[in-house]
């Protein structure tokens, strides 16, 4: 199994607030790790120093064996972010906003068509893909969100609480394709929905006041005690 | 380079997206067609005096050199209104991490979105050129005084969207962002004016106003001074923006 991400001793500090401290993981192909926390536990955090939107206080960040820090550039073309708020053009068309962002990542011009009409497909987005983005309902603005972060194929993506706002079958197909998504990435997800963990993941990973107090594979956590116990009893412990 | 594209591309294209555009860039043709017919009147009207004077200024220095006078002036309060939302929108609504997580450097990301508003001004400088070339019709020109006029313009331009990129990477609205690209740009243009209040005036004043260079270029007198003046100028201010970007994943 190769190594996506390897993160040493993540440290940050908001002034002499430490939102983030000395977080160190992993994540390989076919991995998909879910994230978890309370408000404010440091999961956004974490997850903008890994996509190299906030520089981390201390701590080093491997991409793709890339450090996110001295080669930024090389480190980000293997990456694809969806944040909290997808990033979108609302005076955009799908298809135009998809576009560009193939042509940020570099995509060559001639694989762009393809590119976006596999993500647009992917996402369930072909019927839209002429619509402007402003006028789509949440759940498709946040495929779209999702789209802009597939189209370049990186290696590891990087989801900031997909499936916030989403009705029912929109979240059981968001969890499809992350699903999907993580036989052939390396997929991170921030979420507080626990059953959401417990069925898409492969590992879990859970921060509270800036500190790793569990990084497991699922299949490794005791039978008998379901997600939700393990992660309320952390909670106390602190 | 190749992204810078990309980026100037997509800048300049969104541009025409919002009304904004569109209405100054109606409202900017009237008003300056409206100048451009009131200077040929006057052509028209004092040529026969012209006809007897000595060294008499030509068809050019009546039409062209007041219309993009004005013109200059006209920039100093619209520019601030296409640069404002360059890097503060995209911060506002949240865009921006999309441009910091793609594989760009800040470099790429400020200067492409700098040339994809400075092309809507040479855009405006474009269009404001096919008025006085209408003359042609009629007329003749003097072309090396109306390439002066160009030139004078687009450095001018090119000094304000750069002052104007780099308060919308401070400013946190759009408002904000033109309220002090306006007030930046103003007092550089006013600070000529009290070099002639004094029997000395200050030298440094002097240099730094922007009208003094806008005018010598304009005249016809283009010398390194003033075109290097203008460069270090955007490259001041593009440098700064670059700087500001930098600091943006440093803190919150």
């Amino acid at each position: 199994m190769t190594v996506l991400i390897s993160a040493k001793q993540l440290t940050r500090y908001y002034g002499k607030h430490c939102a983030v401290n000395k977080v160190s993981f992993s994540l390989a192909r076919g991995q998909i790790l879910g994230f978890l926390g309370t408000n404010g536990a440091g999961k956004t955090t974490t997850l903008q120093m890994l996509c190299g939107n906030l520089a981390p206080s201390s701590g080093e960040i491997l991409i793709n064996g890339f450090d996110m820090l001295t080669q930024p550039k090389l480190a980000k073309r293997s990456l694809g972010y969806v944040p909290d708020t997808p990033p979108l053009y609302k005076e955009l068309s799908v298809d135009e906003f998809l576009r560009y962002c193939a042509q940020l990542h570099g995509v060559p011009k001639a694989d762009i068509t393809a590119a976006v009409q596999l993500a647009e497909q992917r996402c369930g987005l072909s019927e839209v893909a002429n619509r402007l983005i402003g006028v789509l309902s949440k759940g498709f603005q946040q495929r779209v969100g999702i789209a802009q972060a597939i189209v370049h194929n990186p290696d590891v993506i990087v989801l900031d609480e997909p499936t916030v706002g989403l009705d029912p079958l929109q979240i059981i197909e968001i969890r499809r394709l992350i699903r999907e998504l993580g036989q052939e990435h390396g997929v991170i997800f921030s979420t507080h929905i626990l059953s959401e963990v417990q069925e898409v993941c492969t590992d879990v990973m859970i921060i509270q006041q800036g500190a790793c107090v569990l990084n497991a594979r699922i299949d490794e956590l005791p039978a008998e005690k379901s997600l939700e116990t393990i992660f309320i009893d952390l909670m106390q412990a602190q | 380079m190749n992204m810078i594209l990309v980026i100037a591309a997509r800048e300049f294209k969104t541009q025409f997206l919002s009304p904004l555009a569109w209405t100054i860039l109606a409202i900017l043709q009237f008003i300056l067609a409206f100048l451009f017919l009131k200077q040929v009147e006057t052509f028209i009207m004092i040529q026969p005096q012209l006809a007897t004077m000595d060294n008499a200024p030509s068809l050019t220095d009546i039409t062209v050199t007041p219309l993009f006078g004005i013109a200059g002036i006209i920039f100093l309060l619209v520019t601030p209104l296409l640069t404002m939302r360059l890097i503060c929108e995209e911060r506002r609504n949240k865009t921006l991490s999309l441009l910091l997580s793609a594989p760009l450097s800040n470099t790429e990301i400020i200067i492409g979105k700098y040339l994809g508003s400075f092309g809507l001004s040479a855009l405006i400088v474009l269009l404001i050129t096919i008025m006085p070339l209408s003359l042609l019709m009629g007329g003749t020109l003097d072309f090396a005084k109306v390439f002066a006029n160009i030139l004078a313009l687009l450095l001018l331009t090119g000094a304000f969207s750069s002052i104007g990129l780099y308060m919308s990477c401070v400013a946190e609205s759009p408002t904000v962002a033109a309220t002090s690209a306006f007030g930046a740009i103003f007092l550089l243009w006013i600070l000529d004016w009290s070099t002639g209040l004094t029997d000395k005036p200050s030298e440094l004043f002097k240099y730094l106003s922007i009208l003094r260079h806008f005018q010598n270029i304009q005249s016809g007198l283009i010398n390194t001074l003033d075109i290097s003046y203008f460069l270090i100028f955007i490259s001041f201010f593009i440098m700064l923006s670059i700087r500001r970007l930098d600091k943006e994943h440093l803190q919150k």
